[in-house]
């Protein structure tokens, strides 16, 4: 199963006035390395439903959003908690790596 | 176990795919988790690789690539190889994913790394301005100023590709000789975004929560400046990723994999190398590829000669 996606009109619902904590991946179509972490985020999701909440933001289709919060390089992976950026990680990652870098939300 | 396991999912390691697929090593091939492909997949237009008179996109060369490879019989996992043992009969590749795959001989394929800068604020603002691909995040760069550092043909690519998206690109060289091919740089000179500020060397970069200016000096006369823009693109080359092969294979005063004349035999019998990790020289996609036909043809070659009390084992 991937990953909701959201857009301009459902990031306030869907991220900042969510309860918990939420990953968004700030991803496009174009990009290599979006698409192969894509699927290893979901896992995340997955493995991980209870504690973190992923989520997609395509940044063609939602340039705003990705202006707003200063996305220069994608894949962009921020983690927002009571709607503030908490952990910003840049980049394609293999999962233990990305696993590490969300330890202290995943445990 | 297996026959040959090949680490590397570029031009070499896909083309050492298929050649040993070919002739039935049934090859397992380490791709990578997230970078599978290889440098091609930050490439937008391929024009110098032969039989793609219309030039072709980066990431769809190598999804070819891969597909003839698999067509053969070569099994692709996107996996991180973590830890490698070549010092036995048995090569014992160790994953990720914590699991650990055995063979009898070994196709090292890496490539090679970009290079940094290695200058001051140059990680602190990685991914906040300071990139080192412009097809990934040139779109960001929408109306802004924007540089690139290098003086080769990824340097100009960068340069010409990132005019799509920035009003002003300045490229940025040491010397005011360029490494780039003709027909790259003469592309970057007629291009009216473009500018050069050549004899010149970023010393250090600054700014808040993204970067913002660049310090640069002059290397003639030493003279310094202070240039404002928006991202950095660093294309100044790149250098062969060994760290998983140190103390195990020599390795060359250049950094790369040490091989036997014009074969691909590293140091350690059963263990090949293919494509940039050896090559200091060419770099290219198209030799990338005829290196891994080489490494494929003497793997195949060393395996034939093993005793037959090794190769038994079933696959």
């Amino acid at each position: 199963m991937s990953a909701t996606d959201v857009t301009e009109a459902t990031f306030n619902a869907e991220v900042l006035e969510a309860e918990g904590t939420v990953l968004v991946d700030f991803w496009a179509e174009w990009c290599g390395p979006c698409r192969a972490v894509s699927p290893i985020l979901d896992q995340i999701g997955e493995e991980h439903s209870d504690k973190i909440r992923v989520v997609k933001l395509n940044v063609d289709d939602n340039p705003e959003l990705a202006m707003k919060y200063q996305i220069t390089s994608i894949p962009a992976m921020k983690v927002y908690r009571g709607g503030e950026v908490v952990k910003t990680i840049i980049g394609a990652k293999p999962k233990p790596a990305l696993e590490a870098d969300l330890a202290e939300f995943l445990a | 176990m297996r026959q040959l396991i090949i680490i590397g999912s570029g031009p070499a390691g896909y083309t050492a795919g298929i050649y040993a697929a070919r002739a039935n090593l049934a090859p397992l091939l380490i791709a990578s988790s997230v970078t599978n492909g290889g440098e091609l997949m930050n490439t937008t237009d391929v024009e110098n690789y032969p039989g793609f008179p219309e030039g072709i996109q980066g990431p769809d060369l190598m999804a070819l690539m891969q597909q003839q490879a698999e067509r053969f019989g070569t099994e692709v996992l996107l996996d991180d190889v973590t830890d490698l043992d070549l010092s036995g009969d048995v090569k014992k590749v160790t994953l990720g994913s914590g699991r650990t795959e055995e063979a009898l001989a070994v196709i090292f394929a890496t490539g090679s790394a970009y290079r940094k800068l290695g200058v001051a604020g140059e990680d602190t603002f990685s991914g906040y301005g300071v990139s080192w691909c412009a097809t990934c995040d040139g779109f960001f760069f929408r109306e802004k100023v924007v540089a690139v550092v290098g003086g080769g043909d990824s340097a100009m690519e960068e340069a010409t590709f990132l005019t799509k998206f920035a009003d002003r690109v300045i490229l940025i060289h040491r010397s005011e000789n360029l490494r780039a091919s003709e027909i790259m740089q003469e592309r970057a000179r007629q291009n009216p975004k473009i500018e050069f500020r050549l004899n010149t060397v970023v010393d250090s970069m600054s700014g808040g929560d993204k970067l913002t200016t660049l310090h640069l000096r002059s290397t003639t006369d030493g003279s310094t400046s202070d240039l404002e823009v928006d991202g950095l693109f660093v294309a100044i080359g790149s250098d062969p990723r060994t760290h998983l092969v140190h103390g195990k294979l020599d390795i060359n005063a250049d950094g790369t994999v040490w091989v036997d004349g014009r074969s691909s035999r590293t140091s350690v019998p059963g263990v090949f190398a293919a494509g940039d990790v050896l090559d200091p020289t060419y770099r290219q996609a198209v030799t990338a590829a005829g290196s891994g036909t080489v490494a494929a043809l003497d793997a195949e070659h060393y395996l034939a000669a093993l005793p037959k009390t090794l190769t038994a084992v079933p696959a």
